[in-house]
């Protein structure tokens, strides 16, 4: 404690001074959704960071501990999140921060963390432009791009026309842009577009208008659980799949978690994402058969848990690296090197440049597998892909 | 004074009016007393502290309308959200960066809006009412979620650039710039508040409260008095909106819709409505229970809220205050 | 010309669907609401409730869908009583604001409460076959479950109707409506009346809840998220008469599909807009009266 505690809040750089002081337990502060009615993606969060802790906790410099300390956002609140981000840094003085399942959450406490120097990992919020607004944050989770993009190019090598359906929120634009994107390069014609509202219940009027349009396929992204559910059953009762005009979108609709309670409408829907846990990688094996034993045999880990535990890994990359000693822009530059063969959804790494994800994206397709619907890879669709906006059109 | 019973002479001391003594009494120092020394005192709580401040200022607004004059709404959060957005489009996009021009700006916004909406729906009432002013509520959040290039949609809007004010402190990252400066701004809402209660106007908005017919029978403006109040109301609540922008840097969607409507009207009911300072004994004990508990308990938090909403209700109308009246009352009685 | 009346057709249809779910789930508001002036936010909670009891019993018994469905009525209108009696009761003199806020507190509990039972994840439905699919209709196809929606919500329909005009019963409910001192005065047990009439709108809830949980999912979140539809249709419907719900119902049914199928770039404005509009032409409602 030779470091006079006035003399740390004059050089605002607390992680430094609290890693001075005690080089032995580090402390990351965990922002996620434990209440109110978006509690379940927060709760996967909490699954994925809480099971790499439990496995890998002691794989650590000697002497090096981890103190987590876990906050609840209460949901879609930046102002919420931006406040315990804030008394997480000043008072709880953690070195890192992880989580949020929303992107408004994340761009809010992003500003923070540009001024107090703590390295911040996103283990979900997925807006294109987070990483711009400050050079401590990194991500490992995904954009929509990545997987509209490919899945657009994809499309457009075996269908001519598409009707794009998605919800009416930032994240709906995002997918609609980055798809109508991908399939216009190919060459394909896109024969119209609806946005549909977050409150509503009833998609018949929109599914009629887009069968009504014939396409040769229907290209949705809505939140998944109910939203999507509910379209895709409006889809089936209308006779749309009888019509001729296929199911496809970014995994979001079908998320291994959610699938179960889908049921069986959403057999042969064709998605595009990063994650499976139906995926036949050894390390995802591995993987799904610890989250079952801990969770319970009949739950799957969705994108979330996945998103969660690489951003434990990383952490713990950047704290091994740095033999417990962590400085906030040592830590960065590790993060930027960040590379792991092994995680349960392929090869990732992070963009050296923009501090994203890159990672595989994979072709799949609902089907029934031992009683149970799943996500089935079918080929890999973009391999080690950049986050598509960033590439092609920089800062939105 | 005397012929009264104890606890109504007591609650008539404390919700004003126009026969009451208009000089400020003691008690009502010891919030700002205990708001500066929560300031040297929990120097790490500030940020939570310029929140409770912020909604004390809303609630305050609230009670204006529903304690004061009668009116129901599950709206309010329309002027608190356009507030927010006023400010935050400023500051972000517009580089309008004076945090009290951002203040000033919220403010007309939001009380024209309030002149107008108000001018349209308070000629209903009841059930119509609620129904109109919840609508107005989320066509703003609609409006907000669609106009993505100006507003961030629900991605929220970053990127909100708040000068020093006056041009000497810097919002800083712990949080005391925003603390003092939501407590100077809440302290002129409370003054200016107080003013209006103790005047004719605040006399005039109880009797239109307690029988509109006869208000209107001896003569006096009820709708136009009505409309005056709403506006002014509104154009707390979005100065309040506009501090949750500033202190934050940042407006998500959250700040429009039926939600953050409803939570304030639990804050001012826990608190106490009618008597200006249930708007700060409410968001003060409901904030600091939210961050403590739900932390602790995130699923009975929910539970709990709800079962001290319906025990509120039915057993203690008048908020914590009204329980603290009840108490100082049986106190007093032996002896008078 | 003909796409141009197929169109119609299917729109039609979908709006008289979903005009007829909106109806079911909203109309025992409208009952408690106008002949108890009880404003019952809580409504959602007794639809929620439904949806579950059918959604439960689908996954866990061998009980047929009509027999299901049956359950999540009774249980829910016998569930209700129990809540009348001891909570609801002691605000019917209470001011609207009371009763909103004491509603609101029932809410929060009842999502924390099927939170705790039923986790986040939305219930599945599990329908028998002869419901799923579709259904040949005048040389159309339409989907089998909307079909069996419009058949079922339509004979509850003229059951409520007979029950109220042409029953003693009825006969003593809008009498008490209309004036409840006189109507207490001729010897009418206005008490036992509010009972059963809360039981009745809880258990339409309850029936609605679970008719539309095939399309409108059943979750902890439900009565939160569907309050701002069963207010509108009630508002704009006019409390204490039957018609003027079933009236707004099938007018938004029709006008939001319709909207949304031509022109869909308006979104989820209309339907807000429309009833600030109607509210401000009719404050009390379409068929409301003026008290």
């Amino acid at each position: 404690m030779q470091i006079k505690p006035a003399a740390c809040l004059a050089a605002l750089a607390l992680a430094v001074c609290a890693g001075a002081a005690s080089a032995q337990t580090i402390k990351i502060g965990v922002i996620s959704t434990y209440s109110g009615p978006l509690a379940a993606q927060g709760d996967q969060l909490d699954k994925g960071f809480k099971l790499y802790l439990k496995l890998n906790g002691d794989k650590l410099p000697a002497g090096v501990k981890i103190e987590p300390i876990f906050r609840d956002d209460t949901g879609p609140n930046p102002d919420v999140a931006k406040r315990l981000a804030q008394e997480l840094i000043v008072r709880d003085k953690v070195q890192f921060l992880v989580g949020t399942v929303w992107t408004p959450n994340a761009a809010a406490i992003a500003p923070l963390t540009k001024e107090a120097k703590v390295p911040f990992i996103s283990a979900n919020a997925a807006g294109v432009n987070i990483p711009y607004l400050s050079p401590y944050f990194a991500r490992v989770s995904f954009t929509l791009w990545q997987s509209a993009y490919p899945l657009g190019q994809w499309a457009a090598k075996k269908y001519k026309r598409v009707y794009t359906a998605v919800s009416d929120f930032a994240p709906g634009h995002e997918a609609e842009e980055g798809f109508i994107t991908g399939f216009k390069s190919g060459g394909g014609e896109i024969v119209g577009s609806v946005r549909i509202p977050l409150a509503n219940p009833d998609f018949v009027p929109y599914m009629q208008r887009i069968k009504d349009a014939k396409p040769d396929a229907l290209f949705a992204f809505n939140p998944a659980g109910k939203q999507a559910t509910a379209m895709m059953k409006t889809y089936s009762d209308l006779g749309l799949a009888k019509d001729g005009i296929k199911y496809i979108g970014t995994g979001d609709i079908t998320t291994d978690e959610e699938l179960q309670g889908m049921g069986d409408v959403a057999l042969g829907v064709i998605t595009a994402h990063h994650y499976s846990a139906a995926a036949e990688r050894p390390a995802n094996k591995a993987f799904v058969a610890a989250y079952k034993k801990e969770y319970g045999e009949n739950l799957f880990p969705g994108f979330m848990v996945v998103g969660a535990w690489d951003a434990m890994d990383a952490i713990f990359h950047a704290i091994r690296e740095q033999k417990g000693k962590v400085d906030p822009d040592r830590t960065m530059a590790l993060l930027r090197q960040y590379k792991n063969p092994n995680s349960p959804r392929g090869p990732i790494a992070l963009d050296p440049d923009t501090r994203d994800i890159v990672q595989n994206e994979y072709l799949r397709e609902v089907r029934r597998v031992g009683g149970a619907l799943a996500n089935v890879e079918l080929e890999t669709l973009a391999t080690m892909i950049k986050d598509p906006f960033k590439e092609l059109k920089g800062k939105k | 004074m005397s012929a009264l019973p104890p606890a109504a002479a007591g609650s008539a001391a404390h919700t004003g009016g126009y026969v009451a003594d208009p000089r400020i009494r003691w008690q009502e120092w010891l919030p700002w007393v205990l708001a500066v020394a929560a300031f040297f005192g929990a120097p790490d709580y500030l940020s939570l502290g310029a929140r409770i401040l912020i909604f004390i200022l809303f609630a305050l607004s609230l009670d204006l309308i529903l304690g004061y004059a009668g009116i129901i709404t599950l709206g309010h959060s329309a002027f608190f959200g356009v507030g927010a957005y006023v400010a935050g489009i400023l500051g972000a996009k517009l580089g309008v960066t004076d945090p009290l021009v951002q203040l000033a700006a919220a403010a007309a916004a939001a009380g024209v809006l309030g002149v107008v909406t108000g001018a349209i729906i308070l000629r209903t009432t009841g059930l119509t009412l609620l129904m109109l002013t919840l609508a107005i509520t989320l066509v703003f959040l609609e409006i907000a979620n669609k106009a993505t290039s100006i507003t961030g949609g629900a991605d929220g809007l970053a990127g909100v650039v708040v000068a020093p004010v006056l041009g000497l402190f810097r919002f800083d990252l712990y949080g005391k710039t925003a603390y003092l400066y939501s407590l100077a701004v809440l302290f002129v809402g409370w003054w200016l508040v107080r003013r209006l209660i103790y005047s004719p106007f605040g006399a005039s908005l109880t009797g239109i409260r307690e029988n509109a017919v006869r208000m209107h029978a001896v003569g006096a403006p009820v709708y136009a008095r009505m409309v005056a109040v709403y506006a002014i109301s509104a154009t707390l609540a979005g100065i309040a909106g506009a501090l949750l922008t500033q202190t934050h840097q940042f407006v998500g969607l959250n700040v429009l819709g039926l939600e953050p409507s409803g939570e304030l009207l639990i804050m001012l009911i826990l608190g106490g409505v009618g008597r200006i300072y249930g708007a700060f004994v409410g968001p003060f004990v409901y904030l600091i229970a939210q961050d403590y508990l739900a932390k602790q308990f995130p699923e009975y938090w929910y539970f709990g809220i709800g079962l001290i909403l319906v025990l509120v209700v039915l057993f203690a109308r008048g908020g914590i205050l009204g329980i603290v009246d009840a108490a100082l009352a049986r106190l007093r009685r032996p002896s008078a | 010309m003909e796409a141009f009346l197929s169109s119609l057709v299917s729109v039609a249809f979908h709006g008289l669907a979903y005009g007829m779910i909106l109806y079911v789930i909203s109309v025992g508001l409208a009952v408690t609401m106008g002949l108890m002036g009880f404003a019952n936010l809580a409504h959602g909670v007794f639809a929620m409730a439904g949806g579950y009891i059918l959604t439960s019993s689908l996954q866990h018994t061998s009980i047929p869908f009509p027999a299901a469905l049956a359950l999540a009525f009774f249980a829910v209108a016998a569930g209700s009583v129990v809540l009348e009696r001891t909570l609801y009761a002691r605000l019917y003199g209470a001011g609207e604001l009371e009763q909103v806020l004491f509603t609101i507190g029932l809410i929060f509990m009842a999502v924390a409460v099927a939170r705790l039972i039923f986790g986040t994840l939305q219930a599945p439905v599990m329908l028998p076959d002869y419901i799923r699919g579709q259904y040949p209709l005048f040389g159309r196809e339409f989907p089998t479950y909307r079909v069996f929606l419009i058949a079922v919500s339509g004979a509850m329909i003229a059951a409520l109707w007979f029950g109220v005009e042409r029953t003693r019963w009825g006969a003593m409910v809008r009498a008490a409506v209309d004036n409840r001192p006189m109507a207490q005065s001729v010897g009418i047990n206005t008490r036992r009346l509010f009972t059963l009439t809360f039981a009745l709108g809880s258990g339409l809830a309850g029936l609605g809840g679970a008719l539309g949980a095939e399309i409108v999912a059943v979750q902890p979140t439900y009565p939160l998220e569907q309050l701002v539809f069963y207010l509108i249709v009630v508002a704009v419907g006019g409390q204490g008469s039957l018609r003027g719900p079933l009236v707004a119902a099938l007018l938004i049914g029709f006008s939001d599909t319709a909207l949304k199928y031509w022109l869909p770039q308006f979104g989820a404005f209309f339907i807000y807009v429309a009833t600030i509009a109607l509210l401000l032409w009719r404050p009390m409602g379409l068929f409301g009266r003026r008290v």
